[in-house]
């Protein structure tokens, strides 16, 4: 039926259909949630009540810890599950079935927008229970302006982790390269004021959250929910996130019209 | 008798070894016991350092002597957690039924698994002590200090591992026992793994009070930023005693389950 589409309903239609695998699987294999929910809830929950004395220091900027954690825990949970899209595409690639979509005349790039798609959009549901726990142990409600500016944040870091998932995956080929899209991501996450604000860090970190993008898509995630949402800490994050998309992205599809049947 | 005994420590060793360069192999069961906990301690290092000037924080020369505790303990139970999982991943493939099926005493299989872990958790020790050392940690019990962080980390690599051991006879589900992952981070947040109790907030700051892994940090921890002490050593040793006894007693009754069942 899709040979009589044009060429753009059909890509759209491959988009929709990997998505709706992407989520089949998540209502069938319950232990796909783990990741990108209950991991980085435990987190959210335990680093709260060990670190939450912290905001005793002088030039903590929030008296409220778990309103300062959330945004960490929101990118984490993106960042977990934009992974694990790479980590099903090397188990795709292990049981021959990515095989069977090259020999489709679907372009490599609606595969691979199919496959990051599907994940930007199962972070939004992770997304919200993990906010969920969070409003329910007294985080601030960020406002309707911050809430939309971290689903936008949630999304698009979800598809900058899934590029970086991706572009492993094919580069590997094999579910054993699963730690390293993981902790590259942990890494990229943690390397930011993520536990205090940048002037409290130690030296080596807080030079190094000084260059990573990820921080200023931390601060644009955070304002809403220790201060108010204003354009000047919201562009930063845009301009990071559309820079790391762009090379992850390209560099995710080079790998994917590399890989040959 | 002698021969037997000598026969079946051949078998322990054996199957040890062979846990261990499985673990080294494999990227996956590596990961979480040298990637994760190095990466969370130079984080939490350098993200909460500042920490040490809170009132109540114990006198330390810096976070990271007080962290590298935190860190090896974390690394210690995920080592009995990838144990585990790779101990089912052999159940699932059939290799255990092969081995139940040769002249062996059964508990001889479940020791080698637990050899291999406890000798990782004596790589893990050695792993971030070295981390230490060569940022400029000093280990205020000196070489006797680090040789009691050392053995306690051993002996609760291999105690944590005997609870692994224990889900993966039972449920022969690799994905089961992965699924406990998150549970080592309630176990450890819970504790005193990571930062001084009195300065934890509640509830978390009560449960540590009475959790017995934080003796077996307290215990690890002690020789590295004040001395040996006799009493934080026996309440992480009769922790670890605890802790062994009931994995032993699981690992046990889910070894005849195993057997029985098939």
């Amino acid at each position: 039926m899709n040979a009589a589409l044009p060429n753009w309903q059909a890509n759209l239609a491959t988009i929709r259909a990997l998505m709706a695998r992407a989520r089949n699987e998540l209502l069938r294999v319950p232990g796909a949630v783990i990741p990108g929910v209950l991991a980085p809830i435990i987190f959210f929950l335990g680093f709260n009540g060990v670190f939450g004395g912290l905001t005793q220091l002088t030039g903590f900027t929030t008296g409220s810890y778990e309103s300062f954690l959330i945004p960490v825990t929101l990118l984490q949970s993106a960042g977990f599950t934009g992974a694990a899209a790479g980590v099903n595409l090397a188990r795709d690639i292990e049981q021959g079935w990515l095989d069977r979509l090259l020999v489709s005349p679907a372009p490599r790039w609606v595969l691979l927008t199919g496959t990051v798609l599907a994940a930007s959009t199962r972070a939004l549901a992770a997304a919200t229970a993990v906010l969920a726990v969070g409003l329910l142990l007294g985080v601030h409600f960020p406002g309707l302006d911050g809430l939309l500016i971290v689903y936008a944040m949630v999304a698009a870091m979800t598809a900058v982790a899934a590029c970086w998932g991706t572009m492993l995956a094919l580069r590997f080929k094999t579910q054993s390269a699963a730690p390293l899209m993981q902790a590259g991501m942990l890494a990229l996450i943690f390397l930011t004021p993520a536990y205090a604000p940048l002037d409290l860090l130690q030296g080596w970190l807080q030079d190094v959250a000084r260059v990573n993008p990820a921080t200023e898509v931390l601060e644009a995630t955070r304002q809403g929910f220790v201060g108010g949402v204003t354009w000047a800490d919201t562009w930063p994050g845009i301009v990071a996130l559309a820079g790391m998309l762009l090379v992850l992205g390209a560099l995710s599809l080079r790998g994917m019209r590399r890989t040959a049947v | 008798m002698t021969q037997r005994l000598l026969l079946n420590l051949r078998v322990v060793r054996a199957l040890g070894m062979r846990s261990v360069r499985q673990t080294f192999r494999r990227p996956q069961l590596m990961a979480p016991i040298v990637v994760f906990p190095t990466l969370l301690l130079a984080v939490q290092t350098g993200g909460v350092g500042a920490a040490v000037n809170l009132p109540g924080f114990p006198p330390v020369d810096s976070f990271l002597q007080f962290m590298l505790a935190g860190g090896i303990m974390q690394s210690l139970m995920l080592a009995g957690n990838s144990g585990g999982i790779a101990f089912a991943v052999e159940i699932e493939t059939g290799f255990t039924d092969r081995l139940f099926s040769s002249p062996i005493p059964r508990s001889t299989i479940v020791l080698g698994r637990l050899v291999g872990t406890g000798a990782l958790g004596l790589f893990a020790s050695l792993w971030f002590l070295a981390i230490g050392l060569a940022f400029g940690v000093t280990i205020a019990g000196g070489v006797a200090g680090a040789l009691v962080a050392i053995v306690l980390s051993t002996a609760s690599a291999l105690v944590f591992g005997s609870i692994g051991a224990a889900i993966a006879l039972r449920t022969g589900s690799a994905s089961v026992v992965q699924g406990l992952f998150p549970l080592v981070f309630v176990v450890l947040f819970l504790s005193t793994a990571f930062f001084p109790q009195d300065l934890m907030i509640e509830p978390a700051k009560t449960i540590a009070a009475y959790n017995p892994f934080s003796f077996i940090v307290d215990g690890i921890r002690d020789p590295m930023i004040s001395g040996i002490s006799v009493t934080e050593t026996l309440e992480a040793l009769l922790a670890i005693a605890g802790i062994g006894l009931f994995g032993l007693v699981l690992s046990a009754r889910a070894l005849r389950h195993r057997v029985r069942t098939g």
